[in-house]
């Protein structure tokens, strides 16, 4: 398996065909429009089916009846073009179906921008369509990791019977890095997709819905979805710590490439005698809560401090499950702005009282 | 001789095939089914001509249409 | 009825046994066993998938022996087309009323018929939106009066009703299109055709098939059932005309 210089969204694309997923419907819409392009070359070469829907609308409800086929099922997007598909995404995971969505998040909200940010976290991992639901998010912060999460999502679609959501943001789509992407992704085995419809040949037939118009039987689903996602969380919760430890003061919270802009912080920080550590969120649902409070209360930090390329929404999270036990702090650009490391590095002096001079243009909190 | 069989718990009391018979030998019945829906009937079952008709226009198929040995098909269907 | 009774006409197996909740004298019942007695006479049952829509047939997946999947409002087309692309070997169908498919969904079925998805779709139009309670639908007659248009469609305001069938033949790659109704038993019967026609083309492999099948609303229009069926035929005919628009075969206009 050899390296190989890949541009995010083409490797994302590549990623998918090697974990058997050959059938995609998409729209275009920047800053993830060259995956589409990518497999409009590549699908036809592994048989299967590429479709350019009319909408974002239609691309959903697409993915809603080629996942009932049974099939490896998926899309990609960016923020708007992903709003569209919420009613779609709540429908599938209603209707227990495993279908794999990527959101290449640009700047919002409205049409917004088109350069990166992290401000849809709230919408994939709080449910964004109607209903007591929720989708697996997984989070890469490098070319690499996205290709690694993309496979897995699929097996874990399957697993759960469930949507899973990869966000990354404009740069892990456009950055062009070194990757390794297996030939065959060797998964461990799966349930038989007995659910999937395939004609009522010598059984009853089946039916794939989200309607139960009987309360009983829609509160039923409703606990039904519940049990999964308490299973998902037993099993699926990862994240990665980097240079943690108990000489930290201050502990860092960031996910996808604002978690590596942090760690070249850190590593300047130590330079200068002060050491920072960062705890990186892979899943953002199910959310690591346990291990952020167990991290957060530990003696040596001070305090907290979360950075996004956003306004502050999974900061929200790590106050949730850090319960005031430690001083919370956020810094945060948007817009399609990209924090720099020494952004990172005058918010942490500031929070430890060692500089009080040098402005930052940021949203802090 | 032809004739038909209107299921009961089919029939919602429509009168569409009461309209239709072209026979006029369909009429509805004081008899509520469980849903509360007056039946039809057939009123004089030997004059029946077993031309579908009833069954067509029914909406529920609540109606099924029966021969005895050849029978004349007025129209395919 | 003894000895050598032949039964010539009963439920299709295609349709299940439970009771509709359909109102009595809606037509929606006869369409269903149309497209039932379609997909029996074409052998196919086991092999057909179909996609409800949103609307009185909402529960249409409880009145078919074939497998179902339930649509979002207006999204069957893009269902069906998600699942006729992986599955060609199936035959897909989409149940529609006008509300679901000219209203919401509009632009799924310009673009699946404009695409040639492979599949056929039975556009129930009854002017009107049943399930909700009888509002103005894009089909609405002018004049017609609706619980959201009650003084009459107002076409100066909501403009006039839209000919889906016309619409759609304007496209290039829909190959058969055609308009009927079921307001009468010859009307049914020429409706049974084209509507076996349109499932036929599709066992072939052959085109997108659209049939529209002008329909009764008794409680919405506010008119019993035997009166409805006068009503479409004085009110709707002049508007919506019967025709094959086109057909891969003879090309339409018959």
């Amino acid at each position: 398996m050899a390296k190989q210089l890949m541009k995010g969204n083409e490797a994302i694309a590549e990623a998918a065909l090697r974990a058997g997923a050959i059938n995609y419907f998409a729209y275009p819409i920047t800053p993830q429009s060259e995956v589409a392009e990518y497999l409009s070359r590549r699908i036809p070469e592994v048989g299967g089916v590429f479709v350019q829907a009319e909408s974002e609308v239609a691309v959903g409800n697409m993915l809603f009846g080629a996942a009932s086929t049974g099939k490896r099922v998926f899309t990609t997007s960016s923020s708007p073009g992903v709003s569209l598909m919420q009613e779609a995404i709540s429908y599938m995971a209603g209707a227990h179906l495993p279908v794999v969505l990527v959101n290449i998040m640009r700047g919002g909200p409205g049409l917004g921008g088109i350069l990166p940010a992290q401000s849809d976290y709230f919408q994939a991992t709080k449910g964004g369509g109607h209903g007591d639901y929720h989708v697996i998010v997984l989070a890469p912060s490098s070319v690499q990791e996205a290709v690694d999460l993309m496979m897995l999502s699929f097996h874990l679609a399957d697993k759960y019977r469930t949507p899973v959501m990869i966000i990354g943001d404009g740069m892990i789509g456009q950055m062009m890095e070194s990757v390794e992407i297996p030939e065959k992704y060797d998964e461990p085995p799966l349930p038989p997709k007995d659910w999937a419809l395939t004609g009522a040949r010598g059984r009853k037939s089946q039916i794939i819905k989200s309607l139960f118009l009987d309360p009983v039987a829609l509160e039923k689903n409703s606990f039904l979805l519940a049990s999964k996602y308490e299973e998902i969380k037993k099993n699926e919760i990862r994240y990665e710590l980097y240079k943690v430890n108990n000489k930290n003061r201050i502990l860092l919270f960031a996910y996808g490439t604002m978690a590596r802009i942090c760690q070249t912080a850190i590593d300047e920080l130590e330079k200068d005698g002060i050491s920072v550590g960062l705890f990186r969120p892979i899943s953002l649902y199910p959310f690591p809560e346990k291990e952020v409070y167990e991290q957060a209360v530990k003696s040596n930090i001070e305090s907290l401090l979360t950075v996004e390329m956003s306004m502050g929404q999974m900061v929200e999270d790590i106050e949730r499950c850090t319960i005031g036990k430690k001083p919370s702090h956020f810094y945060g650009r948007t817009g399609g702005i990209v924090p720099s490391p020494d952004e990172v590095k005058i918010m942490v002096k500031k929070q430890l009282g060692l500089d009080t001079k040098t402005p930052l243009s940021g949203y802090m909190r | 001789m032809p004739g038909v069989v209107i299921n009961k718990t089919y029939c919602k009391g429509c009168e569409l095939c009461v309209q239709a018979c072209p026979m006029q030998i369909l009429a509805m019945s004081k008899e509520l089914n469980q849903k509360g829906y007056f039946c039809a009937m057939l009123k004089e079952p030997h004059r029946c001509i077993g031309c579908r008709i009833c069954a067509i226009v029914c909406p529920d198929a609540a109606i099924e249409v029966h021969t005895h040995g050849t029978q004349f098909a007025l129209f395919n269907y | 009825m003894a000895h050598d009774t032949t039964t010539i006409l009963t439920r299709p197996e295609a349709l299940s046994s439970n009771i509709t909740h359909y109102c009595p004298g809606c037509t929606h019942g006869v369409i269903h066993r149309l497209v039932a007695e379609s997909i029996d006479e074409l052998g196919v049952r086991e092999r057909t998938v179909g996609v409800a829509p949103v609307g009185c047939s909402v529960l249409a997946y409880n009145y078919f022996n074939v497998d179902f999947m339930e649509a979002a409002h207006g999204r069957a087309p893009a269902m069906a087309t998600g699942f006729k692309r992986l599955r060609p070997d199936m035959i897909v169908f989409t149940y529609q009323g006008d509300g679901d498919l000219a209203s919401i969904g509009m632009s799924e079925i310009i673009h699946s018929a404009n695409r040639g998805e492979k599949f056929t779709v039975i556009f129930v139009n009854n002017a009107i939106y049943g399930m909700t309670g009888g509002q103005m639908a894009p089909t609405t007659l002018p004049h017609q009066k609706t619980t959201t248009s009650p003084f009459g469609r107002d076409v100066n305001l909501a403009g006039y009703p839209i000919r889906v069938s016309e619409l759609l033949s304007s496209l290039r790659t829909p190959a058969y299109i055609a308009r009927v109704s079921v307001h009468s038993p010859m009307h049914i019967v020429n409706a049974k055709q084209k509507i076996k026609k349109a499932f036929a083309y599709q066992v072939e492999g052959r085109c997108f098939s659209l049939v529209e099948v002008l329909s009764t609303c008794p409680t919405n229009w506010g008119i019993a059932p035997n009166s409805a069926l006068k009503w479409l035929e004085d009110n709707m005919l002049p508007y919506y005309p019967l025709k094959t628009f086109k057909d891969p075969d003879t090309g339409g206009t018959e």
